[in-house]
């Protein structure tokens, strides 16, 4: 396998104590960028580009939510950082130490260790159809080659009864006898057998009705208390998150716009297109929501040139001279765990005709 | 209390519908309902409640082993009306080229991936409508202009891999309104797209619906989407209605506990942190025999009456009914257990 070499760079890049009494971050994104375009001359982080200078925090035991549409970068962010693509640029830190830079062997004896466990949208695609309910929970820990074979027997059934399945009852069911939530926890208890530290969730509801939907969101937290596991989930539905999760990172076309405090970005979103979801997001009896034709640009604003500065800046009705450069993701001066990748993030709010009902960003 | 305008002509009306699936185990059954000329029904229900397939057989789109062994399936009013139930392959060409439009939830595979999408519509209104060359192109790049596309001219020369969800979704819906449509019926349109392009297309539909005095049966598991596009709500569960009223009627007191359990676990306008509700168990299998309430099994309410018997619908008054032995007063004094 030939892989892009990584830039040298990354080594230069290492963790700053931060003079804040949060722990210190179990996963550190930064600047990482990644192409599925071949690399060669002026194409390294042209059109191929599905994620471009991402910075992200993931602090133990936390949950971290990520949203965007299709094509976002969000499922690229979750390769990168279980070491299924490599970076094109940018560093990935796990528990101090640099792995986007492994190769080879190196990279390898980390995936294969399940410190970093992913879990997919679709598990009646992702778990093997010939084998049983065991034999799917114990091929982590054969692949990571720990543990003593009536422990790997007793770790099979400890994860079932982890994630609510009785052992006795589904250990010999292939995956079609499975309903679809009992399927998303098989996968679930498979991710956690070898008791990760991080677990990335690529829309593990998506495909799940309401009900199942809330059951495995609420299974998640309860991992998260359990096994004192961080979790990242890549979810469409907000409000559900907002449920569960503690921070949230909004990603739009290949960029992270903006990052803090799920309640805090949500209630009262600081980049336009955060506003755009909150207020597209269907729900039941919310009066005070801003109407999301007010956030699209109307038909007598000139057409942004799609690819001219701020990502967001062709669909943006606050967009102006400014935004011909994309913007950096500072940290906002009235927020300083928010950061929000908008020239305007303090101001768009007022050039809205009417007051809205939440406040005024300082 | 009500904003429900009345309709008095009906679009639909469907009347102790049911329906089986393979060997005759029945999905579907006492299945009555009504769309009003102009109103906006929403269908809302968990997969396998039987939503879709009560909606497909409105199409006569049942799949191979599906079939109508009971009731009646009547499109119209007065001398336009059609009965569907047992219609020819004769009446279905005419009613599906000319009274009822469908949009459904992967618009990518209702197209031909080796043709070009306005070749697609325009072929359509030559067929159905018998326009000429010329004429069905105009009017294909005038309702892809309608239905909200941008450069209506250059969409009409594109293939469907090249659009993305969300314009092919477009595509579909002006393909399903060419014919003029009494009715139109989105089963999970919106389920694929993300939250800012659904929003879109639910706009889109509200506004189709003005403009056209369509009647519109929305088929969604999501109650959100219901509460922000229909007067009127039709709760499905376990291949019966369990409750149908005016929706802010119904989401201000729902009176069936299923309804209640779903308002529970819907999409709610607030982003706290706060536990995710649960149903729980699961809900029956399709043709699965239970002598009572379809729910009790799932249902913190359920008393022995429950089980006793099937339960009727109950009618409630000011357009409402509810398939629950219980009231709303009795609801609210019994304990769940």
């Amino acid at each position: 396998m030939t892989l892009p070499e990584s830039p040298p760079a990354t080594h230069a890049v290492r963790p700053v104590p931060e003079v804040t009494s949060t722990p210190a971050p179990l996963l550190r994104v930064r600047g990482l960028s990644v192409s599925y375009a071949p690399p060669g001359k002026g194409t390294h982080l042209g059109t191929g580009a599905a994620l471009r200078d991402a910075d992200l925090e993931v602090r133990p035991s936390e949950i971290v939510g990520i949203v965007g549409e299709t094509g976002s970068g969000k499922t690229t962010l979750a390769r990168a950082t279980v070491g299924l693509v490599a970076p094109a640029a940018g560093s990935i830190e796990f528990a101090g130490e640099d792995i986007g830079g492994l190769r080879g062997r190196a990279r390898r004896a980390f995936r294969r260790s399940g410190q970093v466990q992913l879990v997919f949208q679709d598990p009646l695609r992702s778990l093997d159809p010939d084998l049983t309910v065991t034999d799917l929970v114990r091929e982590p820990l054969d692949i990571a080659g720990v543990l003593s074979r009536t422990e790997r027997e007793q770790r099979v059934a400890e994860s079932l009864r982890l994630v609510g399945l009785d052992p006795d009852a589904v250990a010999e069911r292939r995956p079609r006898h499975l309903s679809g939530g009992q399927r998303q926890r098989v996968s679930l208890a498979r991710a956690v057998a070898t008791r990760p530290r991080l677990l990335f969730c690529d829309e593990p509801v998506s495909a799940l009705d309401v009900s199942n939907r809330n059951l495995v969101l609420n299974l998640l937290d309860q991992l998260r208390a359990e096994l004192d596991l961080a979790v990242v989930i890549i979810a469409h539905d907000l409000s559900s998150l907002a449920g569960i999760a503690d921070r949230v990172a909004v990603f739009y076309r290949g960029r992270i716009v903006e990052q803090g405090p799920i309640r805090e970005v949500l209630g009262d979103p600081a980049h336009p297109y955060t506003a755009l979801l909150t207020a597209s997001a269907p729900s039941i009896g919310d009066e005070e929501r801003l109407d999301p034709a007010r956030l699209r640009p109307t038909g007598d604003t000139p057409a942004w040139p799609a690819d001219l500065g701020c990502v967001f800046a062709h669909r943006c009705p606050f967009a102006h001279d400014a935004c011909a450069d994309q913007p950096a993701s500072p940290t906002l001066p009235h927020a300083p765990q928010r950061r929000a990748a908008c020239h305007d993030a303090a101001a768009w709010r007022e050039r809205l005709d009417q007051p809205s009902p939440q406040k005024e960003s300082a | 209390m009500s904003s429900v305008r009345e309709h008095t002509a009906s679009t639909l009306e469907v009347s102790d519908l049911q329906i089986s699936v393979g060997d005759g185990l029945v999905a579907v059954q006492d299945v009555s309902f009504r769309i009003g000329r102009g109103e906006s029904v929403g269908l809302v229900g968990e997969s396998g409640s039987g939503k879709t397939l009560t909606c497909r057989a409105a199409l006569g789109l049942l799949p191979a082993t599906g079939r109508v062994d009971a009731g009646r399936i009547v499109l119209g009013d007065g001398p336009d009306a059609v009965e569907l139930t047992g219609a020819r392959r004769s009446t279905w060409d005419r009613v599906r080229a000319g009274r009822i439009g469908a949009v459904f939830q992967d618009p990518a595979s209702y197209l031909n991936p080796s043709l070009t999408v306005g070749h697609q519509l325009a072929e359509q209104l030559r067929v159905k409508r018998g326009l000429r060359r010329g004429a069905a192109r105009d009017r294909t790049v005038e309702l892809f202009a309608e239905v909200g596309l941008h450069d209506p001219a250059g969409v009409f020369q594109q293939y469907p891999h090249q659009l993305s969800g969300g314009m092919l979704q477009r595509v579909l819906i002006a393909i399903a309104i060419s014919c003029e449509p009494e009715l139109l019926i989105a089963d999970e349109a919106t389920t694929a797209l993300d939250v800012v392009i659904q929003a879109e297309i639910l706009a889109l539909l509200r506004r189709l619906r003005a403009s056209h005095g369509l009647s519109l049966l929305l088929v969604t598991h999501d109650l959100a989407v219901v509460a922000e596009s229909c007067e009127r709500i039709l709760v499905m569960y376990g291949g019966q209605i369990v409750e149908s009223g005016p929706t802010e009627d119904v989401l201000e007191d729902p009176q069936h506990p299923y309804t209640r359990a779903l308002m529970g676990v819907a999409t709610i306008g607030d982003w706290g942190r706060r536990r995710l509700d649960v149903i729980p168990g699961q809900p029956p299998a399709a043709g699965e025999k239970m002598p009572g309430c379809r729910f009790a099994p799932r249902c913190g309410y359920a008393a022995a009456a429950c089980l006793a018997g099937p339960v009727p619908v109950t009618d409630l008054g000011a357009g409402r009914t509810s398939r629950c032995v219980r009231t709303s007063a009795s609801l609210a004094e019994a304990v769940p257990a």
